[in-house]
């Protein structure tokens, strides 16, 4: 299913990324799935809360996501998915994201290198979890 | 019987329901319980040998059962437990595609 997100939220992730680098950034997608369309209302910046490693970890602490989850559904969304940033590499899912990730999200990733982000690509979780499924970003 | 929440991407293996009545004694029974009778949930709880996925996160009301006595965490009538997912990932290791 398509990902619409408009170019507001694309900058916002974008600066996010380069913000945040060479540590990975993350944040969530609100918005409405209309069945046909995933479509970005807002995104919300989350911190990266991973321990250590943070140039190729990222984690939004399970209270975080909670929180996010309500305050979407407070403003009549949902919570479509969220993004991150791989610096210096591709925005493509690695091994360590499909043993983390859930079925459902769609998960933005942005490849952002110290001068710029280069690329950015959405993924989906199969339901066997055995890989992602691309989903096209559309503006 | 106790209750449990299930987040946004797991309520597609509910039949869209927020919240699930189980059996059981133990938060591990109640969720063992939820694996069984919607199957297609097990392997997003459950890693292949059995242990609940290191991001699948179980509240009792607002305590992290990992807080309380884990899995072995009692639960009773009207006790509500949340599974909150945390999100995490990276680019180490392969590729996947």
């Amino acid at each position: 299913m398509p990902l619409k997100i408009g170019a507001g939220d694309v900058d916002r992730i974008h600066e996010h990324a380069r913000e945040a680098y060479p540590e990975e950034c993350a944040g969530a997608l609100v918005g409405i799935d209309t069945g046909g369309v995933r479509v970005v209302v807002d995104v919300w910046l989350a911190d990266n809360t991973h321990e250590e490693e943070r140039r190729r970890r990222f984690l939004i602490e399970p209270l975080a996501v909670k929180r996010f989850e309500e305050q979407a559904e407070e403003k009549g969304m949902g919570l479509l998915g969220f993004y991150h940033s791989h610096p210096d590499h591709p925005a493509e899912p690695s091994e360590y994201d499909r043993e983390h990730a859930w079925p459902g999200y769609s998960y933005v990733i942005a490849s952002v290198s110290a001068e710029n982000v280069e690329d950015m690509r959405s993924w989906t979780l199969r339901g066997d979890r055995s890989g992602y499924e691309e989903e096209p970003i559309v503006g | 019987m106790p209750k449990v929440k299930i987040p946004t991407p797991l309520r597609q293996y509910t039949a869209g329901s927020p919240e699930v009545e189980v059996g059981g004694a133990t938060a591990g029974e109640a969720l063992g319980n939820l694996a069984t009778e919607h199957p297609d949930l097990r392997q997003h709880l459950y890693t292949g040998d059995g242990k609940l996925r290191s991001f699948v996160n179980v509240y009792k009301g607002e305590e992290d059962i990992r807080y309380l006595e884990g899995q072995d965490t009692e639960v009773a009538e009207g006790d509500e437990l949340s599974i909150i997912p945390s999100i995490a990932g990276g680019f180490g290791g392969e590729r996947c595609r």
